[in-house]
């Protein structure tokens, strides 16, 4: 499997990613993920189809990281053009912080999967039907949704990264997602015992970790562009 | 068998060629004193994630090499953390007249999951075939330089400090277990925890749940190792500052720590 040529090739002990060149590295596994699909493919992808696939290992992955960033990104960007009504100082800066890094995020991933392929995911398109964004409660409780939904995608996806940069690259964004979702979680319900609650942690200390399948359920909701990941049986 | 000793096994002579570095890195932590110093010194001689070390323990599976020592020392290093968290929230707790009531939900919360971190890669290290690390001797205080147990702010300092190098410390052992699919989901998961406790502590402190720069918010100099490296704004050539500037761009990113740095502040606070 060409796969385990590139886990191989990255078998790196310090993961440093600050001092590598991410992008062309992720080229070479582009190639590589390129030549498995001359070789070993019978029927051409579907690339005249109006639906856009996330594609195949790790550029799936990243892929589906960038469309969960645009949701974020894009929920965050409504929410401070209109601040509900009544906001404090404390949560206005707390919103624009979270603006501020989805935004971020979704930038890198866009960055980074087109240094490396073709096949980026274009800027999607989202809807929030249940959502007032005039309402604080209404906007927490999206809010905690979505970072919730964040960590447990990341926790859940890690195990199909292939490459050891990308992974420390996830890791480096999900704790951020989990300060996110304990902060808003806190706003919620001030003092208890909700920022890492029982509703997410089990009983051996383990966050919520969810398979792409679920997450694309919870997430369909707010997604208004259609797209497929075949190989995580996405349709 | 202690950290200390795991460390001495795990020395390799090109490791040594680091320890330049490795002083270098810990001179934000000298402030704690000579003790402390002295502690530190033998930590920068051994790696944990001096994996070439275990070579004689790689398995083959497919052409695939997976080095279960790397595996079972990053499961090591994350048991001695969580070893420390949970003795010093155990302390915390029965300390009397220290947790005002309004926090005390909060860290019985934190010290549930960290009990429950220990038996987990217990368990974990037991079912790869691996004997669990003995839980060390702790010093609190870091050789008088802190008294946790009777100042409340200093119990929250050093708390932050903690959490803050957790979710640090896992990250950086990410590469070691992703061999095994379920340690490193389980690690992720465990990851995630730690921050979501981060974040609770910063604000309680009346921080920001995230870090800007390398700046741990109103932390004493002797934590500065906890932070160094988090005013990174260079993710794989993207300047995360272009957008909102650098406290925004560094604090969309937590970084990683080594092992051995990692191993280096819990070993502050080991006898």
């Amino acid at each position: 499997m060409k796969k385990g040529i590139i886990s191989v090739s990255n078998a790196q002990t310090t993961l440093d990613t600050g001092r590598r060149d991410f992008l062309k590295l992720s080229g070479v596994t582009l190639a590589l993920a390129g030549l498995t699909l001359v070789g070993c493919e019978d029927e051409p992808i579907m690339q005249h189809s109006d639906v856009f696939d996330l594609g195949k290992g790790d550029v799936g992955i990243l892929n589906y990281a960038y469309a969960l960033e645009q949701l974020e990104a894009d929920f965050y960007t409504k929410v401070v053009n209109n601040f509900y009504s009544g906001i404090s100082t404390k949560e206005r800066e707390l919103f624009t912080d979270l603006y501020h890094h989805e935004v971020i995020h979704r930038d890198f991933f866009k960055a980074a999967i087109s240094g490396a392929t073709t096949n980026v995911l274009p800027a999607l398109e989202f809807h929030y039907p249940n959502v007032n964004f005039n309402d604080r409660n209404s906007v927490l409780a999206t809010a905690k949704a979505l970072e919730d939904t964040g960590v447990a995608a990341y926790n859940g996806a890690g195990k199909y990264i292939a490459n050891p940069d990308y992974l420390v690259i996830a890791g480096k964004i999900v704790s951020v997602e989990a300060r996110h979702a304990a902060a808003i979680r806190d706003l919620i319900n001030p003092g208890s015992a909700d920022f890492s609650g029982d509703d997410v942690i089990d009983a051996n200390g383990l966050d919520l970790a969810k398979e792409p399948k679920e997450i694309a359920a919870t997430a369909a909701g707010f997604i208004k562009t259609p797209f497929t990941w075949k190989e995580l049986g996405i349709q | 068998m202690n950290l200390l000793k795991i460390l001495e096994k795990l020395s390799d002579d090109k490791f040594y060629s680091k320890e330049a570095t490795r002083l270098d890195a810990l001179t934000g932590v000298t402030h704690f004193g000579t003790k402390a110093a002295i502690a530190a010194i033998p930590l920068g001689l051994g790696s944990l994630l001096s994996t070439k070390a275990n070579a004689g323990t790689n398995k083959v599976l497919g052409n695939t090499v997976l080095d279960t020592g790397a595996l079972t020392d990053a499961l090591q290093l994350a048991l001695t953390l969580e070893y420390l968290e949970d003795e010093y929230y155990r302390m915390g707790l029965s300390a009397g007249g220290l947790i005002p009531s309004a926090d005390r939900t909060v860290f019985m919360q934190i010290a549930k999951h960290e009990t429950a971190h220990v038996a987990f890669l217990k368990a974990a290290l037991t079912s790869l075939g691996e004997t669990p690390v003995a839980k060390p001797t702790f010093d609190f205080t870091a050789g008088n330089n802190f008294t946790p147990f009777s100042d409340y702010n200093q119990f929250l300092i050093l708390a932050q400090a903690f959490e803050d190098t957790g979710v640090r410390a896992y990250k950086g052992q990410a590469g070691n277990v992703m061999g095994n699919r379920q340690i490193l989901q389980a690690a992720l998961q465990i990851h995630s925890v730690e921050a979501r406790h981060a974040s609770q502590v910063r604000r309680i402190r009346s921080n920001k749940g995230w870090i800007e720069l390398d700046n741990g918010g109103n932390m004493p100099a002797a934590t500065n190792a906890v932070y160094a490296g988090e005013e990174n704004v260079n993710q794989a050539g993207f300047n995360t500052a272009n957008a909102f500037g650098a406290a925004a761009g560094s604090a969309a990113y937590d970084e990683i720590l080594s092992g051995s740095d990692a191993a280096a502040i819990a070993g502050l606070f080991i006898v």
